[in-house]
């Protein structure tokens, strides 16, 4: 008898315990099969929520970046009026300030299709794409953007049905009409930011509202130092006191509330999800089936290792809760970003008419991928071996007691 | 040659249930010879044979194998005489259900990293040495009782070891399948392997193959004959 323990190739033992449990997996077809889907949803409504929630989180911190520092209003009885373009030389000589720029923006509300636009009138120097660093929210084809047209976002064009060449008919301040032609539709970062945009050309947009040459709807503040924006701000009110400076902070914060509430949404989406995953692993790891057990004695009776047999386990566990894993995250990547979280849909409307197809840019991180991970994975393959642990060491004689089935 | 000196095995020694199976045995098994352990139930066959078969250990007296002691020897490296030097013929078959004839027969040799190929090749010449090769597909439940057995044979038998252990292995055959077995025994002592059979069978202990019968009694020899 050969007793020297002969070197087996490592790599050849976890192969042929590899081989042994994709059989083994193969013959429960059906349970094993509901077992993944099971598992697959689970990871899918994590990572549609893990997804969601970070993408909305990163397109306000776009929104954010693309916000000027301050902006200024003009303030007459506490309300919100046209700002005066004389004034802009009084702000220009405030310590501190790098540029001054007028803007001409405002809402429309269009009853046609119940529907409120945000009309711009895009900045000259900023018209298209910019290096890619400070790349503009949305840009367009600037040279398409003359008088009589408009350039229209994404959700603009889906309500109103609207493509290149058709035109809007805007009622302006005396009730005449003025139509304005679809030059182009804009293509942006985050159609957050751009969908209700109308970018208007400035002579229209004045017509639009009786808006003199010498006024603007507000002005915005570059600041040279941006650790010096609040002492800035209140220089501002200091020379100007009939005006309110808005510094980014405050956008932020507004910005915020209305993302944490969807966030918030979406936490409960993930404890439900977590929960039931809990369960689900509490159940696996409560213990091993009769069968199971018998089939363990057998292993070791017929010379399977106590490790031989947690190997299996872990191997099974390993490939349930990878193939769940990567399945649950394609889907979800699938639903987050390509069918714009149908399912989450209910909870996510009603913001505006405006957004009917909720459609975010797809932002995946490695963390949050290991996170997932973390959450799913590691905690189900530790729950397939626990209770085997206590299963393979009987002894191995156990098997030679069974005298019926 | 395998030799028991005063093996003794107790269970649940220090409680109230301690029993002791094995009352002190010693013995001497003979290589490439049939060796009957014969006594009623609940003399301790089935105990002394997972004593030989590296399976448990005894709590007293040594157990040697070819003049090497085992009875000391840490669980991974009895496990790894066991399956290298033993093959289990179980009372029942003990095959894994839902999975392919061929499959467990292969089963012991799975943790020994064999490249598959050449494994499945050896499992398919082993069922093809006691006729169920047609079956190799076949899941384990549709065999009839006759074919599960050989098929335990296969498996036992696939990483051709020294010594072949037999407990009971008539207890759930008719008479006809019965005289097969030893017909099976009768070419294992042919080809030089060692078997060690536990029964009651007078079918198989008045067997003209069998080389030896130790009777048993309440975990005691009773005496030899031949
Ligand atoms: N794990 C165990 N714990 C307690 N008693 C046991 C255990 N295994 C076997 N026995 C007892 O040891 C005795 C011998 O059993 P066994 O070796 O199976 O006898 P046989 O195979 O000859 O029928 C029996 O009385 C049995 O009840
Ligand atoms: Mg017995």
């Amino acid at each position: 008898m050969d007793y020297e323990t002969q070197m087996r190739s490592p790599i050849e033992r976890q192969r042929g315990i590899i081989d042994f449990t994709l059989s083994s997996l193969m013959r429960r077809k059906v349970k094993n099969v509901g077992l993944l889907c099971l598992y697959a949803l689970i990871v899918f409504i994590l990572a549609s929520a893990i997804f969601f929630t970070s993408s909305i989180k990163k397109e306000a911190s776009l929104i954010l970046r693309g916000t000027p520092e301050i902006i200024v209003q003009k303030m007459a009885a506490g309300r919100h009026d046209l700002f005066p373009l004389r004034d802009m030389e009084a702000v220009k000589n405030v310590r501190g300030v790098a540029a001054v720029e007028g803007r001409l923006w405002g809402y429309y509300f269009d009853d046609r299709l119940g529907a409120n636009y945000t009309l711009i009138v895009p900045p000259a120097a900023r018209s298209s794409a910019e290096p890619s660093e400070a790349r503009p929210l949305f840009w367009f084809n600037a040279a398409a953007l003359e008088p009589g047209t408009i350039v229209i976002g994404e959700g603009v064009a889906r309500v109103g049905k609207l493509s290149k060449g058709d035109s809007i008919a805007f009622t302006a301040y005396d009730g005449s009409t003025i139509d304005l032609k679809v030059a182009d539709t804009l293509s942006s970062k985050s159609e957050l930011v751009s969908s209700d945009l109308i970018l208007i050309g400035e002579e229209d947009f004045r017509k639009l509202f009786d808006i003199g040459k010498d006024y603007a709807t507000d002005i915005t503040v570059e600041v040279k130092n941006p650790r010096e924006i609040p002492t800035v701000a209140s220089k501002i009110t200091r020379v100007l006191p009939d005006t309110r400076p808005i510094v980014r902070d405050e956008i932020l914060r507004t910005y915020d509330s209305i993302f944490n509430w969807r966030g918030g949404m979406m936490i409960v989406i993930l404890s439900a999800a977590i929960l039931a995953f809990v369960i689900f692993a509490w159940d696996k790891a409560s213990g091993l089936s009769a069968e199971e057990r018998q089939e363990i004695g057998i292993l070791k009776a017929v010379g399977w290792e106590t490790s031989d047999v947690i190997l299996m386990k872990f191997w099974e566990g390993a490939i349930v809760s990878l193939t769940a894993y990567f399945a649950g995250v394609i889907l979800a990547y699938v639903h987050v970003f390509l069918t714009g979280s149908l399912i989450f849909e209910p909870a996510l409307k009603g913001w505006s008419v405006l957004y009917p197809h909720f459609s975010l840019t797809p932002f995946i991180s490695a963390e949050q991928l290991i996170t997932l991970f973390f959450l799913t994975v590691v905690p189900y393959t530790i729950a397939t071996i626990v209770p085997t642990w206590r299963a393979a060491i009987i002894d191995p004689d156990a098997a030679m007691r069974q005298t019926g089935e | 040659m395998i030799e028991l000196i005063n093996v003794k095995k107790v269970f649940n020694a220090g409680r109230p249930s301690e029993f002791t199976a094995l009352g002190g045995i010693s013995l001497n098994i003979e290589d490439r010879k049939v060796t009957v352990l014969k006594g009623p139930s609940g003399s301790g066959k089935t105990t002394l044979l997972c004593i030989i078969g590296c399976m448990s250990r005894p709590t007293a007296g040594r157990v040697r194998l070819d003049g090497r002691e085992i009875s000391g020897l840490p669980e991974r490296f009895l496990t790894d005489i066991r399956r290298k030097g033993f093959g289990f013929i179980f009372q029942v078959p003990n095959l894994i259900r839902g999975m392919s004839v061929l499959e467990n027969v292969m089963l012991p040799a799975y943790p020994l990293g064999e490249p598959h190929a050449r494994l499945k090749e050896r499992a398919i010449r082993g069922l093809n040495d006691f006729h169920v090769s047609t079956k190799a597909t076949s899941k384990v439940e549709w065999l009839s009782g006759g074919e599960a057995q050989r098929v335990a044979i296969v498996r036992a038998l696939i990483n051709d070891p020294d010594v072949i252990i037999a407990d009971e292995p008539t207890a759930h055959l008719d008479t006809h399948l019965s005289y097969l077995f030893m017909e099976i025994v009768e070419n294992f002592k042919k080809e030089g392997k060692t078997v060690i059979i536990a029964s009651h069978d007078p079918l198989v202990c008045e067997s003209r193959i069998v080389d030896s019968v130790i009777n048993m009694r309440d975990g005691r020899i009773e005496g030899e004959s031949s």
